[in-house]
């Protein structure tokens, strides 16, 4: 293999051999990400860098190349989005409520990265507590999409919640990092940035120690440049956790096996209802052209139908926002976090340091969901919404029956101006309606990038699954990732600044 | 369903956020426009459907009754805003 | 019990009688190593905030793992109370905030909870028993603790209890009078100990009561009801219940009406007052804990549960009666505690049942109300005490002796046997000793021989002095009859 023109264009695959193959030590790698990452701060993808730990990590990593001792990750560097605790490095879920917490405590799935040798780069800016499409509700500012229109200056979103992941992943700034998805949020921002992002099945990942959102909903995954670099830290970020009882007992295998052997007789889903009118036509000239490259390898192309697609946005904005309200309450000044310095009496210590600590979209979302569970509404929204969240899982187990993976666009359009859509609520909830089904039914889903707009910004298909059939799904999307072929990169904007 | 200013201020007071009187109208729109939208979900017939427990058929894990955690005030003072001899501090509750 | 003893409980008012209705919910902390849903211990009177889990301390991303053994608990409490199991049951959020909540909502039951409808028998001390109804068990995390009497301005909060296992109990409404109302807590503790899954102590607050008492006239509807919370002791149940009660009373015949609401006995005071933090009617947006799943009990694990119970108080009485023949009083006062039932059989093991049971509630009982101790904590054991026992039934000490004798093993400690051999306290038959004894007292003392032969009832004081000379060793029986014989005393009526 040869080296590309700088450490930072590896790919995680080709990272990890070229520092077991001793072409690169861990600390060339990591100072050159640490150098990328100090000169990409405009685009503010990082809310804590942690150059000296990330360092000595990796010089803890050469030590063991050099006995030839490689873990899965030796070595490598990596970013980690906000909402993961990190042990004694802060953490703030995008929020000033938590903008000076420093966790007693490692997340499990952050944990198995440093067990398998990864480097620590810093902390990823996101969307305040995962509540967001655009991450412009981050306390820490938002973040600038690495990509912009052609013949244009104009600031784009990279999407969100998980932005500062995939806006570091494109910008290359990390070889990879890790996000969280409950509506789609490792997913879209994956789309609108040109990266590979994968929400695994609910349950495959742990979710000890990741600040919870929506309990029922959130899962972490990898955000990577390739398909085979999310199979690889699948492998690793999953693990079976006894103390998250939401955690299932399947086994994790080595999700690069296979990953190579096509879709010779793959039966490939597409459903009907994610035709949705007013959506661009550059979205469904993709999605068949996504078809048809699937096609040409072997796989056979079948239609489907899910035809509670619709309700799912609005189910999901009814259970999202309730389970947070009550996750949420935690917050309350009186252990950790933020406490306000004008405070009367306990009410007031609350309400005070809440509304002061929260953003507005925070805020909005913990009254809907108060209002939803309140006495005499729950029947009527969320117990309803749940038995939604059941005929959703239906259809899907229903289209299943006739096809192994389900392709779809994975976003209505690509990346958007910052302050586009932050007037309307609900124009934001509507990045989510491709992706938030696949969260409703607990299902695996990847997003690859497939192909470009017309100004040059990139859009990406996704690949539904059945439940822990992860490998099916890497598969099928680096069966489209070979055929889309897309090589196109960012300008490096931010540089100059 | 809708909600009014009332109700938007019981809601605050439930969730324990300060709500400027100046606030509370414009929060009462935001509701009522994503209220009105999530309103769609009434057209479908749920009769005899349970609600999602779980993805997969699983059990409820048990652990065993071992202790495993605990002697570490200090790490739980750490965070702490206002703390006095490991103890959390608060401004007095009146049963 | 029949209706008109039922209704000699009723109050009376300025105008007429009143039935007062009462229902508690108990909460009772579970007996367990480790809380409910972390690795915290749960021992009592630790350092503040020493016996607090991340989990525990609602952390960010912190996730509850339910104690197996805690769920055991609730069973076998379940099946002590004769209640059904629910072979699949729910953990709900009910959320609120105070400060000794940590997440701002507890894990609790609320629609499927964990036990359902069973009974428990209450023994009245006049002899009657009442049926009173339980309604549901569930379990759910308990509290921390909130110090606020130790500065003007602040209050401290402590974590150690905030997420140990209690078992809420919830009876009907099936309660008459403040006397029914103890008789259940009563009976709800023996339970629980004699099950080791509670140890019942309300003073450590590991068993608290929220009383819930309404008035109506006998056969009218339900009168609107308010829950006292929070009671901690026995004797306050009662208290609260009785001011509760004749506070509602008034209100009423005063042209009133009771609101419903909560409040809190003080007993300083002696009487209940609404709680100030009453604000809204809480709305506690139950949902299930989407954290966990649903609970599912297997219906073999619930078996071996049921077929390891140990005898229950009211079996246990049910065989006292039987087998040993005592009062029904004497054996509900024996089962009240396990270790005192228990003692009881040892002491009666091949003795006399009913002297087993007066030498126990009159010397022991009264030798250990005395020195302030419980029966476990008995400086003689009950083998001992049988030893005593069988002594005096083979008549090789009096009764009198007997006392003596436990009084120095009392004290000093020592083998019973070993103590009336070496201090020669063996009860003297001998006939010609004690006849030698009363021929020498009745020769001594003339006077007192006429006044016996006129009052019969002094003879008693010849049987002292014949007791004296032989030191206290003389058969009783064989002195009273020779002295009678002796002093021609006539038989008595």
């Amino acid at each position: 293999m040869s080296l590309p023109s700088s450490p930072t264009d590896f790919s995680l695959a080709d990272a990890r051999d070229a520092v077991r193959t001793k072409k690169i030590s861990s600390r060339e790698l990591t100072e050159a990400f640490v150098t990328a990452i100090e000169g990409a701060r405009v685009l503010n993808a990082f809310v804590t860098e942690t150059p000296d730990r990330a360092l000595e990590m990796a010089d803890a990593s050469d030590a063991r190349l050099a006995q030839g001792e490689a873990r899965p990750l030796e070595g490598l560097p990596l970013a980690v989005k906000d909402l993961f605790c990190t042990k004694g490095v802060r953490t703030t879920a995008g929020s000033r409520i938590l903008s000076n917490f420093i966790p007693p405590y490692e997340s499990t799935v952050t944990q198995n990265l440093w067990d398998a040798g990864a480097v620590l780069l810093g902390k990823t800016n996101m969307d305040e507590f995962a509540m967001g499409s655009s991450n412009e509700t981050s306390y820490f500012k938002p973040v600038l999409n690495p990509w912009r229109a052609r013949d244009s200056n104009q600031n784009l979103v990279p999407g969100g919640s998980s932005g500062g992941s995939a806006a570091s992943v494109a910008g290359k700034l990390c070889l990879a990092a890790t996000g969280t998805d409950t509506g789609g949020s490792i997913r879209q921002p994956a789309a609108l940035t040109g990266t590979v992002g994968l929400k695994p099945t609910y349950g495959r990942c742990s979710r000890w120690g990741i600040v919870a959102f929506a309990s029922s909903l959130d899962q972490a995954g990898p955000m990577t440049r390739t398909v085979r670099d999310a199979a690889i830290l699948l492998t690793t970020m999953a693990s079976v956790d006894a103390k998250d009882s939401t955690s299932v007992a399947m086994p994790v295998p080595d999700y690069e096996t296979g990953l190579e052997s096509g879709v010779k007789g793959l039966k490939v889903g597409i459903p009907r209802e994610y035709r949705i009118d007013g959506a661009p036509s550059e979205i469904d000239v993709l999605w068949a052209k996504g078809a048809e490259w699937l096609r040409a390898q072997g796989a056979e192309i079948v239609d489907v139908s899910l035809p509670h697609t619709k309700y799912a946005l609005p189910a999901y904005y009814i259970v999202a926002p309730a389970e947070a309200s009550s996750n949420l309450a935690r917050y309350d000044g009186v252990r950790y976090g933020h406490r306000t310095s004008d405070a009367k009496d306990i009410v007031e210590l609350y309400e005070k340091s809440r509304a002061e600590g929260f953003g507005a979209e925070v805020r909005r979302r913990i009254l809907v969901g108060t209002y939803v569970l309140s006495a005499g509404y729950y029947d009527a929204y969320y117990a309803r919404a749940q038995k939604l969240r059941t005929l959703i899982a239906r259809d899907f187990t229903e289209a299943f029956t006739r096809c192994d993976v389900l392709l779809t666009p994975a976003t209505p359009g690509p990346a958007f101006a910052l302050g586009a859509k932050t007037d309307d609520p609900v124009s934001m909830y509507l990045n989510d309606v491709f992706t938030v089904t696949v969260n409703l039914a607990g299902l695996p889903g990847l997003v690859v990038p497939a192909g470009l707009t017309a100004n040059r910004l990139p859009l990406g298909l996704q690949i539904i699954g059945k439940a822990f059939d992860e490998t099916t799904v890497l598969r099928a999307g680096r069966a489209v990732e070979w055929a889309a072929d897309f090589a196109a990169k960012p300008d490096a904007w931010w540089r100059a600044a | 369903m809708s909600v009014n200013k009332e109700t938007v201020r019981r809601i605050a007071k439930l969730a324990r956020l300060a709500l400027d009187e100046e606030r509370v109208e414009p929060m009462m729109n935001e509701l009522n426009n994503i209220l009105a939208w999530v309103q769609q979900l009434e057209e479908v017939d749920i009769t005899g459907v349970p609600g999602l427990t779980s993805v997969v058929e699983q059990r409820l894990k048990m652990r065993d009754d071992v202790v495993t955690e605990g002697n570490t005030a200090a790490a739980l003072m750490a965070n702490a805003p206002l703390a006095e001899d490991h103890f959390f501090v608060v401004p007095k509750v009146v049963e | 019990m029949s209706a008109t003893e039922r209704s000699a409980r009723l109050i009376e008012g300025a105008r007429g009688a009143w039935e007062v209705v009462i229902g508690l919910e108990v909460h009772a902390q579970v007996l367990s190593h480790a809380k409910l849903f972390s690795g915290a211990a749960t021992v009592f009177g630790a350092e503040p905030n020493t016996q607090v889990s991340f989990v525990d301390a609602a952390m960010p991303g912190m996730l509850p793992v339910i104690n197996r053994y805690c769920v055991e608990q609730a069973v076998r409490t379940g099946l002590g109370l004769k209640a059904r199991i629910n072979p699949v049951s729910v953990f709900d959020r009910k959320n609120y905030f105070y400060p000794d909540l940590p997440a701002g909502y507890q894990i609790s039951q609320y629609k499927n909870p964990i036990v359902g409808e069973g009974e428990v028998f209450i023994d009245l001390p006049h002899g009657e028993t009442v049926r009173v109804g339980i309604e549901r068990l569930h379990l759910e995390q308990d509290a921390g603790k909130s110090l606020h009497d130790q500065h003007p301005d602040y209050s401290y909060v402590d974590l150690n209890r905030a997420g140990v296992a209690l078992m809420e109990i919830v009876s009907k409404p099936d309660m008459r009078s403040s006397e029914e109302a103890a008789a259940f807590l009563k009976k709800l503790r023996a339970i629980v100990r004699y099950l080791g899954t509670c140890d019942g102590n309300m003073d450590e607050g590991s068993m608290r009561a929220d009383v819930n008492v309404s008035v109506r006239k006998p056969g009218g509807p339900l009168g609107t009801r308010c829950e006292i919370k929070n009671v901690n002791s026995m004797r306050f149940v009662v208290q609260a219940v009785e001011y509760e009660a004749r506070r509602q009373i008034d209100v009423i015949e005063r042209g009133g009406t009771i609101a419903q609401e909560t409040r809190l006995f003080d007993s300083k005071a002696g009487e209940t007052r609404p709680m100030r933090s009453k604000e809204e009617a809480h709305d506690y947006r139950y949902f299930p804990d989407p954290d966990l799943l649903p609970l599912e009990l297997e219906q073999n694990w619930i078996d071996g549960i049921a077929a390891s119970l140990p005898e229950l108080p009211d079996e246990k009485k049910a065989r006292f009666l039987r087998d040993y023949g005592i009062s029904a009083y004497d054996a509900g006062v024996l089962v009240t505690e396990r270790e005192l039932a228990d003692y009881y059989e040892a002491l009666a093991r091949g003795a006399d049942a009913k002297l087993a049971v007066n030498w126990l509630n009159n010397e022991i009982l009264g030798r250990l109300n005395r020195d302030g101790r419980t029966i476990g904590e008995c400086p003689v054991s009950a083998a001992a005490n049988n030893a005593i026992l069988r002594m005096v039934a083979d008549e090789t000490i009096s009764g009198k002796i007997a006392k003596d004798v436990l009084d120095i093993v009392w004290t000093e400690g020592g083998d019973p046997h070993a103590i009336v051999e070496q201090r020669g306290l063996r009860q003297v038959t001998d006939m010609g000793a004690i006849e030698h004894a009363v021929d020498a007292v009745i020769a001594a003392n003339p006077e007192k021989v006429e006044e016996a032969k006129a009052k019969p009832k002094l003879a008693g004081w010849f049987v002292g002095q014949v007791m004296k000379q032989t030191g206290g060793k003389a058969n009783p029986q064989v002195v009273n009859a020779l002295l009678k014989a002796r002093l021609e005393l006539p038989e008595e009526g």
